[in-house]
C-alpha cells in the first residue's frame, strides 16, 4: 500500500472518531446541565471550561472567544469552523482524507461520509443544530457508527484495515484519557453533596459507559471505580487499555512481527505500555496522581503516531530524493504532519 | 412535453426538417413522452441528488472555499444509429492512426517536413513540441494512447472534426456514470432500445497500458498520476484508477533511483512500470521542465528516456492538440496514409499564411478566431456576438503574433432536446468520443456528450455552463 495512502486512511478514521467523541461530550454534559438548572453562570463556566483544558485547546479558544459560557464553548466545539478539532471541521478533514483514497474506499463507505458531510454543511444541519441539538448530536453519532460498521462489513482485513482500526483505537484511547482529565480541572468539591458523583457519572456517560459500569460495579461512581472501568478493564471497548491492547496488536499485524517484540518505535511504546496497563491499578494511580498519569499517557499516544509516521508514511532511508518542498504540501497535510509532530 | 417543442433553425437531432421524429428516436421519444412533467423533473432532480452525494463532482478554481459542483446532467440522452457511428469510428480510427505516425515522425527523420506538406517553421515553433526528445523512441511507438476528439454536426447534419485532445483528455468518467445515472433514474428505458454498453472502457484502458509496458517479465504495475485531490478532474483520476484497479499516486508518492521509477510504500519501494500520467509535459518533471512544479517527480524523464518507464500519453503529444497543425491533419492522413479523410475538419483559415490572413482580418465579424494553444473556451473571439472593442482587440493580436491563431466559420452546431425547467428546449451540442491506442484502436461505443445549457449558446464547457448528456450508440 501506498504510504500516503495508509496516512490517510488512518487520518481519515482518527477524525471520525473524533467527531463522535466530541458530540458525545458536548452532549451528555449540555443534557447535565439541564438536570442542574440553579447553576448561577459562575458555576456554569467552572463546568464548561475544564471540557476546553482537557481537550487541549484552551489557548485556540482564548483568541477566539472572551468567555467560556455554555453557548461559546458549544459552538467552538461544534461547528467552529477556525477550530481544526470541532466536530465539523473533523469531519470535513475526515472528508478531505477519504478523498484523497477515494479508490481505497467502498462506494457504501465514501457516500455515507459524503452524506455526513453535506449533512453538517446544510442548512438543515444548521438548523437542526439551533433547534433540536440533542438530534443533531444524536445524528452525527450514528452516522459515525454506520461508517465504522460499513467499514467493518465492507473493508478486507488487509493493511487498510489495520491503519484504520489504529487510527480509530488510538484517537478513542487519547479521548477516554482527556475525558477522565477533565476532573483534574474541576475545582476541588466539598464533597458530601454528591458534586464528585455528578462529574464521574458524566463522564462515563460521555464514553457510553454507564451501563457497562452499572453491570461491574455497585454504588456510586468513585475515581477509583470509573479508572478500573475506562483505565484498566481488558473488555470495555472504550477503555484505554482494550484499545492499547487492539494498537498493539494492529502494530504487529502491519510489521508481521511478533507481539512481545518490536520492531519500530510504535510497538515499543505501544508494548510498554500494554504492560503497565495489565500490571498497573487504580490505586497506584490515584496515588501517584491522576493529571500527571493522564498528561503521560497521552504523551505516549503522541509517540506511538510518530513512530508509526516514521515507520510507514516518512521513512528516514528516504533514498536519493529530495525532501518535498512545503509549497506541495497542502494545508491539510502540512497540518497533519504538524499533528504529528507534536 | 414535446408539445412546444422547436426544432426550426438547427440540425435537431431528434427531429428532421420537416418536423418529424427520426426513427432512431421514436422509442425514446414515446417512453419519454409517458412521464408527467412533475415526475420527469423528479427523476432529474435525484440524478443531481445522486451525483452529489456520490461527489461526482469538479473543483471549481479560484475559489477559496473549495467549491464542489456537479456537472450538471441532462437526462433526455442523444442517440446515434449503427451506421452513423461505424462511420465515426472508421473516421476517428483513421485520424488516430495517423497522428501516431506523425508524431514518431516528426520526433525522428521528418520526412513530413523535408517533403514540404507541412511548413518545417510550423512544428519548430509549436509550444509543445520537444525538440529534445528527437530521436528518442517510446514504448511499441505509441505517442497517443488516449485521445478525446471533439466532433461537432453541422447545419446539413455532417459531422466535423473540431479538435483533437492528445494530452490529457478528461470526460471519460462522466461517459460512464451519465450511463449509471441514466439507468438509475429510469430503469425500465434500457430495455429493448439496443444501447450498446459503455462499461468496457476502464478495461481496454487498462489493456492499453499493459500492451505498452516496458517489462516482459511479470504483470507490469501501472498507476495513475494526478496532481491531487484539489485538480479540476479528481473525481475522474480516482474512478478510473478504482475502475482499473490501479494505484492513484501524486509526485510526491514517486520517486526515481538509476532512472528507474519506484513509489513508496508500507513495504518499501516498487519498480513503476507504466504510468498513466494526467499532469501535463510541463509539470512532469521540475528538473527538466517547469523548475517551480511541485506535482511532478524529478528524474522521472530520465527514466523515461532511458525506457524504464512507459507514459500515457507520451511526453511531445501536445503538438499535435496546436490548432495550427489541426489545420494540416487531413494533409497528415493523405501523407501517412494515402487515403481521404473520413471526418472532414471544420474549414479552417490560418493567420500566418498571407491570403488567409487578409481574409481573416476582413471578415472578424463572421468568424470564430481561436489562439493556438488554449483549451476550456479560452483566448477565443466569437465573431457575431464580440463587440467592436473586442474585434479591434483580436486584430492587433492577430497580426502581432499571426502564428498563434486561426479561424473557422461560425458552424451552427446541431442541437438535441434538453430539459430546461419544466420544458423541452434544443440546445447546442458537440461529442467526445474516447479512442484507446493500444495493440488495436479501440472506441467505447458512445462518448461525452456535451451540452449548452444557456440558450443560444455555442459554448459547451463546463467552465463555462455546460452540462452533459448520456451517449447512446444503438446496436
Amino acid at each position: 500500500m501506498l504510504s500516503r495512502v495508509a496516512n490517510s486512511l488512518y487520518w481519515m478514521v482518527r477524525y471520525i472518531e473524533r467527531a463522535d467523541n466530541l458530540s458525545r461530550l458536548i452532549e451528555v454534559n449540555g443534557q447535565l446541565l439541564l438536570d442542574h438548572e440553579r447553576l448561577d453562570s459562575e458555576r456554569l463556566r467552572a463546568f464548561w471550561k475544564p471540557i476546553i483544558l482537557a481537550t487541549g485547546d484552551d489557548e485556540l479558544f482564548g483568541e477566539l472567544y472572551s468567555d467560556a459560557s455554555s453557548g461559546e464553548v458549544i459552538r467552538f466545539l461544534t461547528d467552529d469552523r477556525k477550530n481544526p478539532n470541532s466536530i465539523v471541521s473533523s469531519i470535513a478533514q475526515a472528508r478531505e482524507n477519504a478523498r484523497m483514497v477515494r479508490d481505497q474506499l467502498s462506494e457504501e463507505l465514501w457516500e455515507e461520509l459524503n452524506g455526513l458531510y453535506l449533512f453538517i454543511n446544510s442548512r438543515a444541519g444548521e438548523n437542526l443544530l439551533t433547534t433540536d441539538p440533542t438530534r443533531y448530536y444524536e445524528t452525527i453519532r450514528r452516522a459515525t457508527f454506520t461508517f465504522h460498521g460499513i467499514a467493518a462489513a465492507s473493508i478486507a482485513r488487509s493493511e487498510s484495515w489495520e491503519f484504520m482500526d489504529l487510527g480509530r483505537h488510538l484517537e478513542r484511547a487519547d479521548k477516554t484519557t482527556r475525558f477522565l482529565d477533565i476532573t483534574s480541572f474541576l475545582p476541588e468539591v466539598e464533597d458530601g453533596n454528591g458534586a464528585a458523583t455528578f462529574h464521574w457519572t458524566a463522564i462515563l456517560r460521555s464514553c457510553g459507559a454507564l451501563g457497562a459500569f452499572r453491570a461491574e460495579h455497585l454504588g456510586q461512581p468513585s475515581a477509583k471505580s470509573v479508572l478500573d472501568l475506562l483505565m484498566f478493564s481488558n473488555n470495555f471497548p472504550r477503555s484505554v487499555r482494550y484499545c492499547v491492547d487492539r494498537i498493539d496488536r494492529n502494530l504487529h499485524r502491519i510489521s508481521g512481527s511478533p507481539r512481545g517484540t518490536y520492531t519500530n518505535g510504535a510497538e515499543r511504546v505501544a508494548g510498554r505500555m500494554l504492560a503497565e496497563l495489565a500490571y498497573g491499578s487504580a490505586e497506584e494511580v490515584l496515588e501517584s496522581g491522576l493529571h500527571g498519569y493522564l498528561d503521560d499517557a497521552q504523551t505516549r499516544f503522541n509517540e506511538i503516531g510518530d513512530g508509526l509516521f516514521r515507520a510507514y508514511v516518512f521513512p528516514d532511508i528516504t533514498d536519493a530524493r529530495p525532501p518535498i518542498p512545503a509549497a506541495s504540501v497542502s494545508a491539510v497535510v502540512a497540518w497533519q504532519m504538524s499533528q504529528q509532530q507534536q | 412535453m414535446f408539445d412546444a417543442y422547436e426544432a426550426n433553425g438547427f440540425f435537431d437531432e431528434m427531429f428532421d426538417e420537416s418536423g418529424a421524429v427520426r426513427p432512431h428516436y421514436r422509442t425514446l421519444l414515446n417512453r419519454f413522452s409517458s412521464y408527467p412533467a412533475e415526475d420527469f423533473e423528479a427523476r432529474r432532480a435525484s440524478c443531481d441528488q445522486h451525483f452529489l452525494r456520490q461527489g461526482v463532482t469538479f473543483n471549481v478554481y479560484h475559489d477559496d472555499r473549495g467549491t464542489e459542483r456537479i456537472f450538471p446532467f441532462d437526462p433526455v440522452p442523444r442517440v446515434i444509429p449503427a451506421n452513423e457511428w461505424e462511420h465515426l469510428e472508421a473516421g476517428l480510427t483513421q485520424r488516430i492512426i495517423a497522428l501516431n505516425l506523425f508524431l514518431h515522425d516528426i520526433y525522428h527523420e521528418q520526412h513530413i517536413l523535408r517533403d514540404g506538406v507541412i511548413p518545417r517553421f510550423y512544428i519548430e515553433e509549436a509550444k509543445h513540441y520537444r525538440p529534445e526528445f528527437r530521436g528518442m523512441n517510446v514504448p511499441k511507438d505509441i505517442y497517443i494512447h488516449i485521445c478525446g476528439s471533439d466532433l461537432i454536426r453541422g447545419a446539413d447534419g455532417t459531422y466535423f472534426v473540431l479538435e483533437d485532445n492528445g494530452r490529457c483528455p478528461s470526460g471519460a468518467s462522466y461517459l460512464l456514470e451519465n450511463r449509471n445515472a441514466l439507468k438509475r433514474a429510469f430503469p425500465g428505458l434500457f430495455e429493448s432500445l439496443g444501447v450498446r454498453p459503455v462499461d468496457s472502457y476502464p478495461r481496454e484502458l487498462l489493456n492499453m497500458l499493459h500492451h505498452v509496458s516496458p517489462h516482459r517479465e511479470g504483470e507490469p504495475v501501472c498507476v495513475l498520476l494526478t496532481p491531487g485531490c484539489y485538480n479540476s478532474a479528481y473525481f475522474e483520476h480516482c474512478y478510473l484508477a478504482r475502475e482499473m484497479g490501479i494505484e492513484i499516486v501524486e509526485g510526491r508518492d514517486l520517486v526515481v533511483m538509476d532512472d528507474f521509477v519506484y513509489m513508496r510504500t508500507t513495504k518499501g519501494l516498487v519498480r513503476v512500470d507504466v504510468i498513466y500520467r494526467r499532469i501535463d509535459d510541463d509539470f512532469l518533471d521540475p528538473t527538466v521542465f517547469r523548475k517551480d512544479s511541485v506535482l511532478g517527480v524529478p528524474g522521472i524523464m530520465r527514466a523515461y528516456q532511458a525506457g524504464n518507464v512507459a507514459l500515457a500519453n507520451a511526453v511531445g503529444t501536445g503538438v499535435a492538440d496546436d490548432k495550427v497543425i489541426y489545420y494540416f491533419v487531413p494533409k497528415i492522413i493523405e501523407y501517412y496514409l494515402g487515403q481521404d479523410p473520413i471526418l472532414p475538419n471544420v474549414p479552417t483559415y490560418l493567420a500566418s499564411e498571407d491570403s488567409d490572413r487578409k481574409y481573416i482580418l476582413e471578415h472578424l465579424p463572421e468568424l470564430v478566431v481561436k489562439a493556438a494553444n488554449e483549451s476550456g473556451g479560452y483566448g477565443m473571439l466569437m465573431g457575431p456576438s464580440a463587440t467592436q472593442e473586442e474585434i479591434a482587440k483580436f486584430k492587433e493580436k492577430i497580426i502581432e503574433d499571426p502564428r498563434n491563431f486561426i479561424a473557422q466559420p461560425v458552424v451552427s452546431l446541431s442541437r438535441s432536446p434538453t430539459w430546461c425547467e419544466g420544458s423541452m428546449e434544443g440546445r447546442h451540442i458537440d461529442l467526445r468520443p474516447y479512442i484507446i491506442y493500444g495493440d488495436d484502436v479501440k472506441i467505447v461505443p458512445g462518448g461525452l456528450t456535451r451540452v449548452a445549457l444557456r440558450k443560444g449558446s455555442l459554448v459547451v464547457n463546463s467552465s463555462q455552463g455546460g452540462g452533459s448528456k448520456d451517449t447512446w450508440v444503438l446496436k
